[in-house]
């Protein structure tokens, strides 16, 4: 009798839930884990209280997939990386161009800015803006690794057993460059980036032999860095940064051949419906209060004006540990994918994960 | 108001028949909307080729990009192998479980026995692979305990492998061996085996020449559950699965999620449907078994 008791007042609140929502404006979210905290949700929601934010969580793959899958239906605001939405434009049409007056560009920067509006315009209409940016380097423990600098370092035989990587484009792009290859540039002549692929991939086997597993989650990487099961690993910053304050031996390091740098970005899904709500967040968290809000959740760093010094203080001292202003002067922002690049380097990819030798 | 003679009987005879399709339609409707339909989306989108963006063509392309790499295919017969290991090892560990639970234990302890049985399935694939995982890894449960006990002097590294995988697999899918197989062996009669030993038999021509012919149909059935579910698992062979453990279902994945290849997953879908397919089917033409007497019996 209790139970039934339970099960009818539960329908009721969802009942009375939905009929609050009615009246109210949704904005469904479609974003990173750890980009939308519940303090700034919260602060949003007071601010508009007829906005209700709907959040969920994501990775690039998945939210081409999504949107893909509805033909842009199903979210009104979504996050990709610079880098993911040319292409999945032109084949897909997935998301609507942007209304850039109703957006504050004045408190971004104006490189960052600039580098995601070339990025994403199609027919001179402006498809994203940047949110926040970060990137893919090393990580390694210092009083094991000490002298850890460059892609290749994984596959020092002196740390035979003790790195790891993730098996994705990340690593393919890391060691052409490592081998003095520029990928981005070889990617207006396809044969040769083929070459390049080729090349990466006869590496890359020759080194399985020296990774101990790759990785597929920031959870399971830092399980084995934290447990010294591996001394260095390929990694995202922002990972490396919530080390740190675990472990402060372990830091994050741009590769001397440039850290790999992504923008991630804000996007309106092409049969989004809630457009307003949409820019009232994109302004919403680009106040610097906000900022400071969002990066102590996410480890990256806002594309607006003096971000860095909006950090919190814990990713500041660990930003400052990881990133000289020359590795900054050298970051390698992720270049627009073309069509059938993917292909290509799915095709590497696999041929990598197939092969046991090494 | 109209009244027939024998006008009771017609709707006798309506409302039965009206019963008949009102039960019906539920199964029709499961099989025709959420097995035939998505099914013929996924052909349909299997043979389709992408000619540039946003333009394709009729063609059957994928399934020839299947034939002509051999990374595929040889992840296909892989996944195939290492299912009907899976398969083998979780009948040959639970027919003796199953054995026991339905013949030789008491009618109380059978049932205590089914829920021990049960337990594990009462948390996600997920947590049970994390499960694995911590136990396993270098600086897991059991490494850590060998240390502890001497036996060995160094960390040893468990995880990561193909024996991990298989590890995990039989032991994810082996509820679905045993279920049918208590089932089939709790309606033999025990008179059969006494008759068997009476008659001179020993244990193993008993097990050979009763139980195991009885228990056919729960063998058949078990085999071929467990099999499709390990050659269609996902998260197992991902988490516990090393460097070089490539499985099938994870390739379409990629195809679907990394790649932005639909059509290429399509037909790697429909590959593996036709590959497990083909496996059950020679399977039981090997062993001389049908569907009709076996699976719809157990």
């Amino acid at each position: 009798m209790r139970i039934k008791m339970t099960v009818a007042s539960l329908l009721a609140a969802t009942m009375l839930a939905g009929a609050g929502t009615a009246q109210a404006e949704t904005l469904r979210l479609l974003t990173w884990g750890s980009y939308a905290p519940e303090e700034l949700i919260q602060k949003f929601e007071e601010e508009y209280p007829d906005i209700e934010v709907e959040v969920t969580f994501s990775n690039n793959e998945e939210m081409i997939a999504k949107l893909r899958a509805t033909g842009g239906a199903g979210y009104d605001l979504a996050q990709p990386s610079h880098d993911r939405i040319y292409a999945a434009q032109l084949e897909y049409e997935i998301y609507k161009p942007l209304d850039l007056s109703k957006i504050n560009t004045d408190a971004m920067q104006a490189k960052l800015l600039d580098g995601v509006k070339a990025n994403t315009t199609i027919d001179g209409e402006v498809y994203a803006v940047p949110h926040q940016w970060g990137t893919s380097g090393l990580m390694a423990d210092k009083t094991k690794a000490p002298d850890f600098k460059g892609w290749d370092d994984l596959c020092d035989p002196q740390y035979k057993g003790k790195t790891s990587m993730r098996l994705k484009r990340t690593i393919l792009l890391g060691t052409a460059f490592a081998m003095g290859e520029d990928p981005f540039a070889a990617y207006s002549d396809l044969e040769k980036y083929q070459q390049i692929l080729d090349k990466v991939a006869d590496k890359l086997i020759e080194c399985k032999d020296n990774i101990k597993a790759y990785w597929n989650s920031g959870d399971d990487l830092s399980a084995m860095m934290l447990s010294g099961e591996i001394v260095a690993s390929e990694t995202w910053d922002s990972t490396a940064y919530k080390l740190y304050d675990q472990n402060q031996n372990i830091v994050f390091i741009p590769p001397e051949t440039g850290a790999l740098a992504w923008i991630d970005t804000f996007a309106i899904p092409a049969k989004g419906k809630a457009d307003d709500a949409a820019y009232k967040w994109i302004n919403f968290v680009l106040q610097p209060e906000n900022v400071t809000i969002m990066s102590a959740s996410t480890g990256a760093i806002a594309s607006v004006k003096g971000a860095k010094d909006l950090l919190p203080e814990d990713k500041k001292a660990a930003v400052n540990a990881a990133f000289t202003d020359a590795d900054i002067d050298n970051l390698k922002f992720f270049a627009n994918i073309p069509p059938g690049v993917e292909d290509m380097e799915g095709r590497t990819l696999e041929k990598i994960k197939a092969a046991t030798g090494g | 108001m109209l009244r027939f003679p024998g006008g009771g009987l017609m709707l006798q005879k309506d409302f039965r028949r009206l019963a008949m399709i009102l039960l019906f339609a539920p199964f029709a409707l499961w099989i025709a909307l959420l097995v035939v339909l998505p099914h013929i989306g996924m052909i349909r989108l299997s043979l389709r080729e992408k000619v540039a963006p946003r333009v394709y063509e009729f063609g059957f392309a994928n399934y020839l990009d299947f034939i002509n790499e051999p990374i595929y295919w040889n992840t296909l017969l892989r996944t195939g192998s290492m299912s009907l290991l899976v398969t083998a090892l979780a009948l040959l560990i639970g027919f003796p479980i199953a054995y026991y639970i339905a013949k030789l234990a008491s009618n109380r302890t059978r049932g205590a026995l089914f829920l021990i049985c049960l337990i594990p399935l009462w948390v996600s694939d997920l947590i049970r692979a994390f499960g694995w995982i911590l136990l396993l890894r270098e600086t897991g449960v059991i490494s850590s305990f060998l240390q502890w006990a001497g036996i060995v002097n160094q960390p040893i590294e468990f995880l990561y492998n193909d024996v991990t995988v298989i590890i995990g697999l039989v032991y994810t899918v082996m509820l679905f061996m045993i279920v049918p197989l208590v089932s089939t062996l709790d309606g033999m009669d025990n008179s059969m085996i006494e008759a068997g030993y009476n008659l001179g038999g020993n244990g193993f021509t008993v097990l050979r020449r009763i139980i195991v012919p009885y228990a056919m149909p729960g063998i058949v059935s078990g085999c071929i559950v467990v099999f499709m579910l390990t050659a269609g698992s996902y998260l197992t062979p991902i988490l516990l699965g090393g460097k070089n453990s490539s499985w099938f279902t994870e390739q379409i994945y990629n195809q679907f999620i990394t790649r932005f290849n639909w059509e290429a997953g399509a037909a790697f879908g429909i590959l593996l449907l036709l590959f497990t397919s083909t496996v059950i089917w020679l399977g039981l033409k090997l062993s001389g078994q049908t569907l009709a007497n076996t699976v719809a019996k157990s």
